[in-house]
Formats: C-alpha cells, sequence, structure tokens
C-alpha cells in the first residue's frame, strides 16, 4: 500500500463533494458520493488487512511548508487504530449514505445534502489517518463545519439554524483548546508529528515548563479540552442533543457514530501524551459525571432522537471512563467501534419509525409500531439490547471491557458506571415501550419504510449483536489491550444492571397508560438539569453584558466620528467658501479671464476690416520709426 | 537744376500717392495711387544717379527700368485680384469690402 493510494481514501470523497457541489439531480449526486464512498471503504478495508499483518507505518506525503529549521509536513499514520477507524467510517458511512437516498428522496435540495455529506467524510477520513496534529486540525475542523451545515440543513426552521450556531460556537470553545495544546506542543517539541522514527511528538518526552509542570500534562489537558467539546462531554455536552434538529442520517453518521467519537479517537491517538501527563484520572471521571448525568436526562425525555442523544453522550462518557481507566487506549477505542455499529442502527430506526409516522418524533404520539413497521422494529430492538449490554451482544463485550477496567483502577467511579448502566437500560425500555408496545396513539396510521432504508438497518443489526462477539477478542489483541482477569463482581453487575434495568422500566411502564404523564420524567430531567438555562443565565449574560458594553463604545467612537466629521465639513466649507470661490475661481482663474477677454474686446476695435485703414497704422508706424532711426542717428 | 528740385518733385509724389492709397475707396484709384508712389521712387533713383559720384555705371536707369517691369506685372495681377473681388463682391467699394472685421 502505497502512500497515494492511502491518501486516496479522503480525497475520493473530497472530490465527491466538489463534483457534487454544483450539482441539482438529487439522485446523480448521492450515485456520485455512494461511489466515492464505496472506493474509499474496499481501499480502507484494505488498509486495514494491510494493518492487520503488518507493522504501523507512516506515510509522508507532501511538505507543506518549511520555514528556517522548521519542516511541516502532511504525512498519513496507517496502523490497527487509523485503519479500523477509517474502514468503521466508510463502512457505516456507506449504510448511511445509501439509506439517505431513501429519507431525502423527496427533499429538493438532495443534492447539497450528498455534498455535505461527502465533504464530512472526506474530513473525517482525513482527522483517523492523520500523522500529523496539524492536518488532524484541519481535518477536524472540516468535520465540525460539515456538522454545523448539516445540522441548520433545514434552516428555514429557525430551531435548526440556531441549533447548527450552538454546535459551531460550543464546540469551538473545545477547538480552543486543541489549537492552545497544539501550540504548546509545538513550542516545546519543535513537531506536530506524531511518529516520525523516534522524533514524533508521541515518540519523546516533551520537557517541562515551568514550575515542575511538565508539558505533558499542560498539553493533553489542552487536548482533552478539544476532544470534550467534540465529544460532548459534561460541561461542553449541550451542543449534543439540540444537533437532533438536522436530518436523521446525519445525526447517526455524524453525531452519533463517527465525528462526535473524534474526541475519543483524539485521546486515543495521543494516549502517550496523557499517559506521561498523568491526566488519565481527570479523563475518566468526567466521562463517568457525563456517562451518569446524560442517562438521567434521557429519562426526561420525549423526543426519540433527543433520547437517543442523550444515550450517546452517556455512552460517550462511558468511552472516556474507559480511555481513563485503562492502560492503553484500547477498551475505549472498543466501545467506540461497537457503539457506532449499534448506534448508527438505532438513529437510522428511529428515522426510519418516524419517516413511516410522517415526521412525528414525540415518542407520547407514536405507540403499536411493532405491528406497523416490523423490519424497523426489529431491528431496532437489536440495536437496543446492545445498548443496554444484554449478554452477548456486541455492547456487552465492550462495556464489560470498560467495567473490568474501571473496576481494577477506581472503586467509585465503577459505582458511578453501573448505575449509569442500569439507568440506561430503564431508558431504553422505556423508549421502547412507548415507541412499539400497544395502540398507535398518533394521528396518522404508521407505515413500513421502503427497502432502500431497511435493508442498512438490518445488515446494521448483524453487526450490533455480533461484532463484539466476533471479532471483540482480536481488536483488543491488536489494539494492545491486556485481558485482565475477568472478576466475578464485575460480571455479576454487568448481567444485573442490563436485566435488571430492563425488568425495571418493564414492571413501571408495560401496564400504564401512556397518555397519563410520566413518573420518572421529572422537571428537572425534562428540563435537561438546567444546563442551558445555567449558560444563559452566565456565559449568556455576560456576553450580553460585554455586547451592550461594545455597543456603548461603538456609539462613543461614532459619536467622536460624527464629531470630526462635522469639524471637518466646517473646515472644508470654509475653505471651499473663501479661499477656493473667492481667491482662486472668482480673482485668479475668472478674473484673469475676463481681463483676458477685456483686452479682447478692445483689441478687436482696431480690428475694421478697413484696409486703408490698416495701411494707414502701417504708414504713421513707418513714419514714426523713420523718425525714431533719424533721432538716433543724429 | 539741383537734387534738391528732383527730391522735392519726388516727396510731393510720394504725398499725391500715399494720400491716394489711404484716402480713396475705389481700388482702381488705389492701384493708381501706388503707381503714383512707384514713381516717386522712380525719379529718386534717376536722381541719385544722375548727381552721383559715378554716372557712367547706369545704376539708376538700370534700377528704374527693374521697377518698372516689375510694377507692370504687379499692376495686372493687382487689376486680375480686382476683377475677381468684383466678381465676388459686385463692388470695388473697399468701405464695402469689410470681411475680415469681427461681424
Amino acid at each position: 500500500m502505497s502512500a497515494s493510494t492511502l491518501a486516496l481514501i479522503p480525497c475520493l470523497p473530497l472530490l465527491a463533494a466538489l463534483c457534487t457541489a454544483g450539482m441539482r439531480n438529487g439522485r446523480r449526486a448521492a450515485a456520485v458520493a455512494i461511489g466515492a464512498l464505496a472506493m474509499s471503504a474496499l481501499l480502507a478495508l484494505w488498509a486495514l488487512s494491510q494493518a492487520w499483518t503488518g507493522d504501523a507505518q507512516v506515510f509522508p506525503l507532501a511538505d507543506w511548508l518549511s520555514v528556517g529549521g522548521t519542516r511541516i509536513t502532511f504525512s498519513l499514520r496507517l496502523d490497527a487504530l487509523s485503519a479500523l477507524m477509517a474502514s468503521m467510517v466508510t463502512f457505516v458511512g456507506l449504510l448511511i449514505f445509501i439509506f439517505s437516498t431513501g429519507y431525502m428522496a423527496h427533499d429538493p435540495r438532495c443534492a447539497r445534502f450528498f455534498c455535505y455529506l461527502s465533504l464530512f467524510a472526506a474530513g473525517m477520513l482525513g482527522l483517523v489517518l492523520s500523522n500529523n496534529l496539524l492536518l488532524l486540525f484541519m481535518s477536524w475542523e472540516i468535520v465540525g463545519l460539515a456538522s454545523y451545515l448539516l445540522i441548520g440543513f433545514w434552516f428555514h426552521k429557525p430551531s435548526a439554524a440556531a441549533a447548527g450556531k450552538k454546535a459551531f460556537i460550543v464546540t469551538r470553545l473545545g477547538d480552543l483548546g486543541l489549537l492552545l495544546g497544539l501550540l504548546v506542543a509545538f513550542t516545546q517539541t519543535g513537531t506536530l508529528e506524531l511518529y516520525a522514527g523516534g522524533a514524533g511528538l508521541l515518540e519523546k518526552d516533551p520537557g517541562t515548563l515551568v514550575w515542575g509542570v511538565g508539558a505533558a500534562k499542560l498539553v493533553s489537558l489542552l487536548l482533552f479540552v478539544g476532544a470534550a467539546g467534540k465529544s460532548g462531554q459534561v460541561p461542553l455536552h449541550v451542543w449534543l442533543p439540540d444537533a437532533m434538529e438536522g436530518p436523521t442520517p446525519v445525526s447517526a453518521l455524524i453525531h452519533a457514530a463517527t465525528m462526535v467519537a473524534a474526541g475519543v479517537f483524539l485521546v486515543a491517538r495521543t494516549f502517550p501524551l496523557f499517559e506521561a501527563g498523568g491526566t488519565l484520572p481527570l479523563v475518566a471521571w468526567t466521562g463517568g459525571v457525563t456517562a451518569l448525568i446524560a442517562a438521567l436526562i434521557a429519562l426526561g425525555q420525549f423526543d426519540i432522537k433527543r433520547i437517543l442523544a442523550y444515550s450517546t453522550v452517556s455512552q460517550l462518557g462511558l468511552m472516556m471512563v474507559g480511555l481513563g481507566a485503562a492502560t492503553t487506549g484500547a477498551i475505549g477505542m472498543y466501545h467506540l467501534f461497537t457503539h457506532a455499529y449499534f448506534k448508527a442502527l438505532l438513529f437510522l430506526g428511529a428515522g426510519s419509525i418516524s419517516h413511516g409516522c410522517h415526521h412525528e418524533q414525540d415518542i407520547r404520539k407514536m405507540g403499536g409500531i411493532a405491528r406497523a413497521m416490523p423490519v424497523t422494529t426489529a431491528a431496532y430492538l437489536c440495536g437496543a439490547l446492545a445498548l443496554v449490554a444484554f449478554p452477548y451482544t456486541s455492547g456487552y463485550f465492550s462495556k464489560d471491557a470498560v467495567l473490568v477496567a474501571v473496576y481494577g483502577a477506581d472503586r467509585p467511579l465503577f459505582y458511578l458506571c453501573a448505575f449509569s448502566s442500569l439507568l440506561t437500560a430503564l431508558y431504553v425500555t422505556r423508549q421502547c415501550v412507548y415507541v412499539f408496545a400497544g395502540a398507535h396513539r398518533g394521528a396518522h396510521a404508521p407505515h413500513e419504510s421502503p427497502a432502500v432504508m431497511t435493508v442498512p438497518l438490518v445488515i446494521l443489526a448483524v453487526f450490533a449483536l455480533g461484532m463484539g462477539g466476533l471479532f471483540g477478542g482480536a481488536l483488543q489483541a491488536k489494539l494492545g489491550a491486556i485481558h485482565a482477569a475477568h472478576p466475578f463482581p464485575v460480571i455479576a453487575t454487568s448481567w444485573a444492571v442490563a436485566l435488571g434495568g430492563m425488568l425495571l422500566g418493564w414492571v413501571i411502564y408495560s401496564g400504564r397508560d401512556l397518555r397519563a404523564p410520566d413518573p420518572l420524567a421529572l422537571v428537572p430531567l425534562q428540563r435537561k438539569l438546567w444546563f442551558d438555562e445555567l449558560y444563559a443565565a452566565t456565559a449568556g449574560r455576560l456576553w450580553s453584558g460585554l455586547t451592550a458594553l461594545a455597543v456603548l463604545l461603538q456609539e462613543m467612537v461614532a459619536a467622536l466620528a460624527e464629531l470630526v466629521q462635522e469639524l471637518a465639513q466646517a473646515t472644508g466649507q470654509f475653505f471651499s467658501r473663501s479661499v477656493d470661490g473667492r481667491l482662486i475661481d472668482q480673482l485668479a482663474v475668472d478674473g484673469l479671464a475676463r481681463r483676458f477677454h477685456e483686452g479682447g474686446r478692445a483689441a478687436v476695435r482696431f480690428q475694421s476690416g478697413f484696409l486703408p485703414g490698416y495701411l494707414r497704422w502701417v504708414v504713421l508706424g513707418t513714419l514714426l520709426g523713420g523718425l525714431f532711426v533719424h533721432w538716433l542717428l543724429t | 537744376m539741383t537734387l534738391n528740385h528732383y527730391l522735392v518733385l519726388s516727396a510731393i509724389l510720394l504725398g499725391i500717392g500715399l494720400l491716394g492709397v489711404l484716402t480713396r475707396r475705389n481700388i482702381i484709384v488705389v492701384l493708381f495711387s501706388i503707381e503714383i508712389l512707384f514713381n516717386a521712387a522712380n525719379l529718386n533713383f534717376i536722381a541719385f544717379w544722375r548727381f552721383g559720384p559715378n554716372p557712367e555705371a547706369l545704376m539708376g536707369p538700370m534700377f528704374a527700368l527693374f521697377a518698372i517691369a516689375v510694377a507692370a506685372a504687379e499692376v495686372a495681377v493687382g487689376l486680375a485680384l480686382v476683377i475677381a473681388v468684383y466678381r465676388h463682391f459686385k463692388t470695388v467699394d473697399l468701405e464695402k469690402l469689410d470681411t475680415l472685421r469681427e461681424p
């Protein structure tokens, strides 16, 4: 596998994005985007087979810029981590692209949608394959842009436009941290290459900053700020649930399976820095708190996609726990991979359900979907089981790995994670009962979605159930996980929280009249623990204060400018009237002209046209001239 | 008869010619007056030759004859011009030929 072949993986979707940018025909754009991504997927699989058997490799692509002794190059890294991520992104992306052709078929801006999706895929693939933090950062920003564009895809809805802005601004806070981390890393080590034959950022000691603080600590903290912004960790999680305003395939691809996992991937990618800096406990605890808070809020939500969004936040928190509690990045990444499949499945299933329910997203107005949409229901239940970590589904294996790691590392955090897993099982059961059981409570009868939407669901369902058991072990071995002893309490807890949560949910919800108020949807949970209100009262108020100040300053500057302008105008008028008008115009220009004119008028009287008259002057002149000569000579 | 007599006569002729040129309105009369001016000059040539230091050299008559010949040619041109002017303006009155002035 050569460097240019590897570079084709992100470049093909980029080309597709460029090609589809000007298209109007949605079907043709979809064909181009899907074709490009399918080729990328094949290449990614090839790369995976190479990485699986061979050693990790670095492919320098091109020198970007060199200033003095500093060289910044584009280079790609092919190892198990990046190859797995690339094949996961392309494979899940491909299924979601295909699903989108059905879901977006009636949208007039379908071609634009595929353009954005391709742009996103290009950025995401560049991100995972990059061997250079700067290239990674650029791709990071591209996926952020694509996310913004796609969340606000239906920008005629004010809520969607606002959600796009919110996502962009909140992740921008994280990106600032990432950028600062890059700068610190660069000033400390003089390189942004991750691996460079012993001279890379991850391969040497970044040294010490002032007061004995290791540079690795600061850099890893700053990188984690970026990761937290992208991966929706508390307190920067507020954008992710709102991002569900975008079309459902977008929620599935970007805000569940791939982009939000970029933060987790970043931590896994720069894991040596976190290890050296000793920031892993912070990562773990942030993740744990996020997992708990998001699982709690999910209990109080009624929007089918919003529940899944909080579930995503919660699972991302668990991934962070897996990273922070372990000695390698493998466990968190393992959960990332399984989660990508089953969460994409759940989102696509939710999309299929709301598509079948005439774009209804409120679970209180659903019900009875199981009879109307059997294929979707079956697939959705597979995803739900994996999310609950029902024994021997893929989610069970990966969540179990996380729990094992955290059991050995930090006991209180283990209980926190176990409790949030219990909550997970509870809210998933609640959602499923609301959606599938009983009679339909909405106005229109639901109908099953077309095959182009259900086939990807079925494929993803197979992965959601089987992926963990099939190659979970190989995955961990390849990513370098140490399979620790499997303590009995962990196994017991895994089984207990999954089965217990589901049982609890069944007991609470199965016999209820679902039109009555929900006993678990407490007001604080419905209001999302007032995070938005908190930000509005603090950052929002600070911002409006600053804005008011800025407006005041601007008005002062404007008044000053007006004064200066008045002054200048007065001076100008004075000069224009007295100097220019009187002196130059009237006296100099017009005056001279008038003098010449009068002179001409006077001279014209000599031009009588009477020839003897002229001759008289000649004679007179001659006589005078003669007299003058005579006077001169005598 | 001394040189002065001739010069006085010549001056009188010059005066008459000049007066004619300057005062008369008819172009033809002006042309006549110009002839008188020529003759005043010719008379001077002859007189200065006759009373000059070297009367054998025939300088004066030669100049005079030459001037007469040139004057004849000039009269031919002048009269042609007068005819052209007459054809154009239908007059030979100088007062009326005032197209050179500003209207």
